[in-house]
């Protein structure tokens, strides 16, 4: 074990690391400056269990019926080894796929994921050769954290001239050729790691990464019925914000060095697994660690709402516009102050404590 | 976002209590609007699983649909919907109005009233969207035959859409936006998209500030999401058993048992809603606010008149002619909206003097009898000084308007630096002032007035010409035809 690896293991404690999903690390992206959210991710902290403990639950569920919704819409496109969908791709996207071979890779019961991750990444490789071949559940692995983490996606890839796609199944509806933004950036960001993923294990074969087209194919229930639609979306930008997030955390050691060497937010289970750690403990451990709480953290991050409660009294708590409206200043308490003139501005508060006071003062006139 | 909001929002954060915006209304609220709080099945594609609807709080009417994915009972609830909206929507067909076009020359004529429909949120209207393209192509005979009036109900639900896209409209109101537009609350925007959240910031119970209301509020179990998707834990743990009951023996106490429950998810909404409108009507109308509303009315006047006429569906997409000519029509109406909150309210305006696009100050001189010679005729072109404490950023030869004097054109002559952070600016007026040498009293700002310019207007706009639809260029495909729905739109299935 590393120095690193050590170091994060004991920041995480004794609880297993948690395992990365194409979701978890599509969500790393989102708030890329955020220390706090790079550190615990790391150390493969169970944020979701850490909010709970420190008496902030995440409060994001999902409901039965949209599962039950996305696996029977997945069920069905590839059901048949994906006769749907490739009569889909050929028609709709004019794909010369004329014989096609379906390969899945499912798990093989006790298989281990290095020795499932071998399997497929054999299969995909070998099928540099031959064009047409869908791979049903194929295990990636990429580096996280300068750690090793394997991605067990829904994904179908498959061979076309020379170039491999990634295939996303995603089960909300595009109705006359237009669907929710935030879905398709979701599901974009999602395919963008395992274009990654597929990448890197290429590139670790001496093969060449751009054979995985940047390309990929988006499968949605067309308009309000069940029968798939296929959309080409290009993941380029997804990519370059990816790589970025994920050199960050090749860094991460850079960040642990801004913190006390033993640091935890162990839970200590005793012997019947109940947490020995007080909340007050865990949250000074968090506090330990610098957060960038933004408003958008609550709808992906588990523990927004303890972020948020630190936050409370600072200006981006109110959301980045309204902080870049009050000129920049952190404080909420700080900025009233500058406004109502009831304090000095530093030398670099003089402009904004300028359009605070024009402000503070319309206000006041035109209220009065 | 801008400045002044937001300092309304950290002194509502610094005082737990949520601040005005405005200082008055900007959105038209009817005496008798239809409130509509649909629900949908998650996961589905704008599945309606229940909605309350109707024109007063104690007379709601609660639609369920037990099976969602049941083709034959999802056109049960559009036929139940589209009996009480197309009933709403006729009301106002009784009583017309001429309205003077064309400088006062002719007049057309316009109902004297329309429907507003009013949904908790943003999501809510894209139900109202979603469920009118839905609906609006389904046939009324064939195989795929639905009740006459849900394809009607489909166009007019289209129709409000359409309306919501309109910037200053107030057909279909998200109610979240309309809060919001007048009141700043000590959260972020994000979190006054809870309905239930950000009612408590501006609406709390006695002994509460609007900070700990508004964060009691954000928990889902007392307070279910305002939809139109419902809280997971209510699907998983309630909801889900309870269908699937209803599944397993469709009689009366298991259909009982889950209407109950989702009357339960639905009705705070309901109440929250209705006390949201109070909120609104409490507050003093703008003075263009009616104005915008004519628009309203204009719209749904076309309406019935196509509808009457048998005018085909709208389509699903528009053709070039329609779509630059829609565009046209939204961004004039974005401009048209800004300069009249403007005009209607100083503390909306004050977000202009903020920003350098307008500025208020005091007379300090004027030459109202003052004639230029320099042409070749006499014109009276007076002058006045105006001190101000506002960032001026014009310069001179600006145009500029006052919305006390919209018909007077004002240009800036010079701006000098003043005493104390003061500017004194110099403004020659023209128009306005009647054709004679001599200013007619009350043209002129006095000494001693307090007078606002602007650098934009609310003059009237020539609406550019747009090809008509049949001479649409080949550049952009040629005339379109018109779209008739397919066996395929009436046999499109809900999943």
């Amino acid at each position: 074990m590393s120095d690193l690896d050590a170091r994060l293991a004991r920041l995480r404690g004794s609880a297993q690391p948690k395992r990365h999903t194409a979701r978890t690390i599509a969500a790393m992206t989102a708030n890329p400056g955020c220390s706090r959210r790079a550190v615990l991710d790391a150390a493969g902290v169970d944020k979701g269990r850490l909010a709970t403990q420190v008496g902030f639950p995440a409060r994001f569920g999902q409901s039965r019926f949209a599962i039950t919704r996305g696996n029977a819409f997945e069920a069905q496109i590839k059901a048949d080894g994906c006769a749907e969908l490739l009569s889909l791709l050929r028609e709709k996207l004019d794909l010369p796929l004329s014989e096609v071979g379906y390969q899945d890779l499912e798990s093989l019961g006790n298989e281990s994921n290095a020795d499932r991750h071998a399997r497929a990444r054999e299969a995909i490789t070998n099928a540099a050769t031959e064009a047409g071949t869908l791979f049903d559940h194929p295990l990636l692995r990429m580096e996280v954290g300068g750690r090793a983490v394997y991605l067990e996606p829904d994904l179908i890839a498959f061979r076309l001239a020379g170039r491999f796609h990634v295939v996303e199944i995603k089960s909300f509806p595009v109705i006359d050729g237009q669907a929710d933004p935030a879905k398709v950036a979701a599901a974009a960001i999602q395919s963008a790691v395992y274009v990654l993923a597929m990448r890197t294990m290429l590139e670790e074969q001496g093969l060449d990464p751009a054979t995985v087209s940047h390309d990929i194919v988006l499968v949605c229930p067309k308009d309000f019925a069940n029968s798939p639609a296929v959309t080409l979306v290009d993941v380029r930008k997804q990519l370059t914000v990816l790589r970025r997030q994920l050199s960050r955390m090749a860094r991460i050691e850079e960040l642990l060095d801004l913190l006390p060497d033993d640091l935890t937010v162990d839970p200590r289970p005793d012997a019947d697994g109940v947490p020995t750690a007080t909340p007050e403990e865990l949250g000074a451990a968090l506090h330990r660690v610098d957060a960038r709480y933004a408003p958008e953290c609550l709808s992906h991050c588990e523990i927004a709402y303890f972020c948020r409660h630190e936050a409370r009294g600072e200006t981006s708590a109110l959301g980045r516009a309204v902080r870049e409206d009050l000129g920049g200043i952190e404080s909420i308490d700080t900025a009233l102050a500058l406004a109502r003139e009831t304090r000095r501005p530093t030398p670099e508060q003089e402009e904004s404590a300028a359009l605070l006071r024009a402000a503070a003062r319309l206000r006041a006139e035109v209220s009065a | 976002m801008t400045t002044l909001t937001s300092l309304a929002r950290a002194i509502a954060a610094e005082r737990g209590t949520a601040q005005r915006i405005t200082t008055v209304r900007h959105v038209h609220i009817h005496e008798r609007p239809l409130v509509l709080v649909p629900l949908t099945l998650a996961g589905e594609a704008n599945a309606p699983l229940a909605a309350m609807v109707g024109t007063a709080r104690d007379d709601a009417r609660l639609l369920v649909v037990a099976q969602p994915r049941n083709r034959d009972q999802r056109f049960g609830f559009a036929a139940d919907l589209a009996e009480i909206v197309l009933d709403y929507v006729a009301l106002f067909t009784t009583q017309v109005e001429l309205v003077a076009t064309n400088r006062g020359r002719e007049s057309r004529a316009r109902y004297a009233d329309g429907p507003q429909l009013i949904v908790p949120n943003p999501a809510g209207a894209a139900f109202v969207r979603m469920f009118g393209r839905s609906t609006r192509f389904r046939k009324t005979d064939g195989q795929w035959a639905v009740p006459m009036t849900v394809p009607v109900l489909g166009r007019w639900l289209t129709h409000f859409a359409e309306r919501y896209d309109h910037p200053g409209s107030a057909a279909l109101v998200a109610l979240t936006s309309a809060l919001t537009a007048h009141w700043a609350t000590g959260q972020s925007a994000l979190e006054d998209a809870n309905l239930a959240a950000l009612m408590g910031w501006l609406d709390p119970p006695a002994g509460m500030t609007g900070a700990e209301a508004g964060e009691a509020a954000e928990d889902p179990l007392a307070f279910p999401p305002a939809g139109p998707v419902t809280d997971p834990t209510f699907d998983n743990e309630v909801l889900a058993p309870l269908i699937d009951a209803y599944t397993d023996n469709p009689g009366e106490p298991a259909l009982a048992r889950l209407v109950a429950a989702v009357r339960g998810q639905i009705e705070p909404t309901w109440d929250l809603v209705w006390r949201g409108v109070e909120l609104l009507r409490a507050l003093p109308p703008g003075e263009r606010v009616a104005v915008r509303w004519g628009a309203d009315r204009d719209a749904y006047s076309s309406m019935v008149l196509g509808l009457a006429d048998g005018r085909p569906p709208q389509p699903k997409r528009d053709g070039a002619v329609a779509a630059a000519g829609r565009l046209n029509r939204m961004e004039r109406d974005q401009a048209t909206y800004d300069v009249q909150r403007a005009f209607d309210d100083p503390l909306v305006l004050a977000e202009y003097r903020l920003s350098g696009e307008a500025f208020a100050g005091v007379v300090t001189a004027a030459q109202p009898d003052r004639v230029d010679t320099s042409g070749r005729r006499r014109v009276l072109r007076p002058h006045v000084t105006v001190l101000t404490q506002d960032p001026v950023r014009f310069t001179p030869g600006m145009e500029l308007t006052s919305p006390a004097r919209p018909s007077q054109k004002a240009t800036v002559v010079s701006v000098h630096a003043g005493a104390a952070d003061k500017a004194e600016v110099v403004l020659e007026l023209a128009g306005g002032m009647g054709s004679s040498l001599q200013a007619p009293p009350g043209s002129v700002p006095e000494v001693g007035e307090r007078v606002c310019y602007t650098a934009f207007g609310d003059a009237y706009q020539q609406t550019p010409d747009f090809p008509a639809r049949e001479d649409t260029p080949w550049t952009h495909g040629g005339p379109p035809r018109d779209y008739v729905p397919t066996d395929g739109d009436a046999a499109e299935d809900w999943s």
